[in-house]
């Protein structure tokens, strides 16, 4: 990472000053409290990351994009600790993605996936706060012609030790801007971490409890025109004709586009008008070569996966086939595990305008603005410095909005209306057919056992859809999806003591589009292995803790935090009647977890989950507040996959439309979720995912304790939990 | 012209009558506090006051609306000062945010109805729908505005 770079100053304030329209962004500093930010701001900026104004409040600049995760904070901890500065002062904006490009991406990779947002940025934002303080120390020894050594920064204030002087970063900002950005930047001893750590309260929290956040759907911009968009409900249909004067004939309708073979739109003052126009439009579909498929086929061709001889291989170790021919007992399991949409709150969106210049402007929801920013060029057929991207803060992430698909259509459409603003909005109906799903996967387990209950042999064969084939064919390794293997591959997979090993995957591709779904393939995954390591430890006829305890030996922070969870839990201890508990680990993006579910299921079949208490270890914590905020959300994601929502096929296309058919939990249904963050140091996982992947194999277990019943397929809304 | 009382203060606003108050308010009176999710009713994002009980602006015609009194999540206090704005703050309740003018409706709206709600009481007012997985906080956080012991 280089921070001596010379930047192109000027243009950071094409996203701060935002939108034109009066439209503010609500993390922006209150009140506008710096009129004349743009000019006052270059003379302020200490190295690249931070800006500092004369009354000392602190911006800091991310790179990433904040969906509800809590990264802004994060990063901006991050910056803070190092550059000793009153956290109290300390605000944030974002770097626009074009700006990032003008200058060689001096604030590095933007994508926002992966739980990676703090944990990839980590070492260059804290020596960008570092950086910044030895320039403002520096600036004040030379103001009082002292030794740099003795002079000490704190809280915003630069002291000079032996007088006792002092000064603070607002006056001395435009000094230390002037200095060369230093090149060698030590970072603190994590035990000397102040602000790192803390559970400190979000800084953009205020602006989401009074409406003033400004989401991209919120936008408001002069002369702007809002569109509603429909794409063939097939999957791979395309467009044949449709009667544009009828929508044309109704209030407040501006223009029908065509924006490509799949893909047509109504354009209207108002957006409502915009889709009842839509609605009411007849178009025919040519539906393609899929117009027939449906969930029964998709799962009968995933099935035949499960037994083909041409399989990916992740782990291969000794001989399972031996280890079954030899075997005391031999336990067998088929699991399986359904589309869904991630259906965001704020349904996809985007806003753009096209000069007939060959100038473009967006403002955008995204998860990746570099790829929002290439897309939009992209679909202009503009370089990327001729576009200009806004970034807002999202409606929710989830890993839909790192896709750009709504990006380019808002574009398509605004290349077909030079000069006026097009604000982008797809019903929710449009967002729930036209996702990137979970990925529909199957799963054969087979384990052996030996006289004496310990494993022997372990083959797991998944067999689905992948990932990365529909989104980055070129990511495949030898055509294999080793994303597939999350959790299960050598290097997260915790059983490293079985001693014969074979986890491979068919590939089994549909029409249906799939994506990156929050945990992504850690969430089915992680339901096979943990539930059938309880049917194994059944089997064996025992503790399905004492179980994992004996295969995780080689595992020590798979077992600690195994261990953290059935002790806060009170694994073993008496639980008042009907309650049942169940157990599971798992270790993905850089952090291990673990979690305890308490579980009734009433005579009628109903099931109440009480309690899930997780442990996890991220190694460094940078705000264990946060941590518990990821832990109770993403459990009610996952939970709700379990559950009730699911994605089903009919006649091609995604038969479910709105929230009144993809069901997902409400406040009723979540359970108390107790995290236990247990950072063991010396590494940095990551946060947003990571725990979502114990919540369903927790609850399943507890119901198999309930109920007897092993539940192996998803979601369980289509089983009867009475008891057998 | 439909005449429209929103946050104390009257509108006249040109639109279709069947035009649903949601969109009403966010593009014609230019507040966008109060959400688009589903249209149908069935996220609770663009909850609004109508009369003081909280409504589903989504799928309330305009032109149905006549005298009542619109609140939206703008004009609930003027800054942020309802109990309830003051224990989300406290409990750290929105993620993303965008369903959280709709949560904090309905929960101002159960708390003035019920004062001091149960959990059973706030499982069957608070049924709008959080993608974040907000709900626990949520739930502390009404207790907290209620004066409720944890
Ligand atoms: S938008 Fe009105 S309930 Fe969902
Ligand atoms: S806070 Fe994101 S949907 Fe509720």
């Amino acid at each position: 990472m280089t921070h001596h770079r010379k930047l192109d100053r000027r243009q950071f304030f094409t996203s701060a000053a935002a939108v034109g329209g009066g439209l503010t962004l609500g993390w922006q500093i209150p009140g506008g409290a710096i009129p004349g930010l743009a000019q006052t701001v270059v003379a302020r900026e200490v190295g690249i990351w931070v800006v500092i104004h004369p009354d000392d409040v602190t911006t800091v600049r991310i790179a990433r994009s904040e969906m509800g995760q809590g990264t802004l904070t994060g990063l901006a901890q991050l910056v803070a600790e190092e550059l000793e500065c009153d956290w109290s002062k300390v605000r944030a904006e974002y770097v626009a993605p074009e700006v990032n490009h003008a200058n060689k991406r001096a604030w590095g990779d933007m994508s926002t996936g992966g739980s990676r947002g703090i944990r990839t940025s980590v070492d260059y934002v804290r020596k960008g706060g570092a950086a910044a303080r030895m320039m403002l120390t520096e600036a004040a020894a030379r103001q009082w012609g002292v030794p740099v050594g003795e002079c000490a920064a704190a809280n915003s204030v630069v002291t000079h030790r032996p007088s006792g002087r002092t000064l603070r970063y607002g006056h001395l900002a435009e000094a230390a801007a002037k200095l060369e950005v230093p090149k060698e930047v030590p970072l603190k001893d994590p035990k000397d971490w102040k602000i790192i750590g803390q559970g400190l309260k979000r800084i953009d929290t205020a602006e989401r409890l009074d409406g003033s956040l400004t989401f991209a759907i919120d936008v408001k911009l002069p002369g702007m025109l809002n569109a509603s968009i429909a794409q063939s409900p097939v999957f791979g249909g395309k467009l044949q004709s449709w009667d544009a004067a009828k929508a044309l004939a109704m209030k407040g309708v501006r223009h029908v586009v065509k924006l490509d073979d799949q893909t047509i739109a109504v354009v209207a003052d108002g957006w409502w008008q915009a889709n009842q126009a839509l609605k009411a439009m007849p178009i025919v579909w040519d539906e393609g070569a899929h117009a027939k498929a449906d969930s029964a086929q998709i799962a009968a061709f995933v099935k035949t996966g499960l037994d083909a001889a041409e399989a990916g291989v992740s782990q291969k170790k000794g001989d399972v086939a031996a280890a079954f021919a030899g075997a005391a007992k031999k336990i067998e399991a088929v699991y399986g595990s359904q589309f869904l949409n991630h259906a965001t709150m704020e349904p996809m969106n985007c806003t753009a305008r096209y000069d007939a210049d060959g100038k473009l402007e967006i403002w955008v929801p995204t998860q990746n603005g570099e790829a929002a920013h290439a897309a939009a060029a992209q679909a202009a057929g503009l370089s990327l410095d001729k576009v200009k991207v806004n970034k807002l803060h999202l409606g929710g992430g989830f890993g839909r909005r790192g896709q750009s698909d709504y990006v380019r259509q808002s574009v398509q459409i605004a290349m077909q209306i030079p000069g006026r603003p097009i604000k982008l909005i797809w019903s929710r109906e449009e967002d729930m057919q036209h996702g990137f799903y979970r990925p529909i996967t199957q799963c054969k387990l087979t384990g052996a056992l030996d006289a004496q209950g310990n494993v022997t042999g372990l083959h797991m064969r998944i067999a689905g859809q992948s990932i990365l084939a529909h989104l980055f064919p070129s990511r495949l390794t030898n055509g294999i999806d080793t994303l597939q293997f999350q959790g299960v591959n050598a290097e997260e997979f915790g059983y490293a003591g079985i001693p014969n090993l074979l986890v491979d995957h068919a590939m089994r591709n549909t029409h249906v589009p799939v994506g990156f779904w929050r945990g992504v393939n850690h969430n089915q995954n992680a339901v096979y292995m943990e539930c059938f390591i309880d049917e194994l430890a059944l089997a064996a006829g025992k503790d399905p803790l004492e179980f994992r305890r004996g295969l995780l030996t080689q595992r020590p922070k798979h077992l600690a935090v195994l261990n953290v969870a059935a002790e806060k839990a009170g694994w073993g201890k008496p639980l008042p009647a009907g309650v049942h508990r169940g157990i599971c680990q798992n270790y993905g993006f850089g952090s291990y977890c673990a979690a305890v579910a308490e579980v009734s299921v009433s005579a009628q079949g109903k099931l109440k989950i009480h309690r899930i208490v997780c442990a996890v270890d991220p190694g460094h914590a940078v705000n264990p507040d946060q941590i518990a905020a990821q832990t109770e959300g993403s459990f009610v994601y996952g939970l709700s996959a379990l559950l009730i929502s699911e994605n089903t096929v009919k006649n091609g296309r995604i038969a479910e439309g709105n929230f009144d058919s993809y069901e997902v939990m409400r406040l009723e249904g979540m359970p108390k979720v107790e995290t236990h963050v247990v950072p063991s140091g010396g590494f940095w996982g990551g946060i947003g995912e990571p725990t979502i992947a114990v919540a369903a194999p927790a609850v399943l277990n507890a119901i198999f304790a309930a109920t007897g019943k092993r539940i192996r397929t998803l979601p369980l809304k289509h089983h009867d939990l009475r008891r057998a | 012209m439909i005449k429209l009382s929103v946050n104390g203060k009257t509108h006249q606003v040109d639109v279709d009558p069947e035009t649903p108050l949601l969109w009403v308010i966010r593009e014609q009176i230019g507040l966008t506090g109060t959400k688009y999710g589903c249209g149908v009713a069935a996220c609770g994002s663009c909850t609004v006051h109508v009369d003081g009980v909280a409504q589903r602006s989504c799928s309330i015609p305009v032109g149905s609306v006549g005298q009542a009194k619109i609140t939206t999540i703008e004009g609930l206090s003027r800054d942020a000062s309802h109990p309830v704005q003051k224990a989300w703050l406290a409990h750290q309740v929105p993620q993303c945010g965008y369903c959280q003018s709709g949560q904090i409706m309905a929960a101002a709206a159960l708390l003035k109805e019920k004062p001091k709600p149960t959990d059973a009481d706030i499982d069957a007012a608070m049924t709008n729908i959080c993608r974040c997985g907000t709900y626990q906080r949520v739930r502390a956080a009404i207790h907290t505005a209620a004066g409720n012991k944890a």
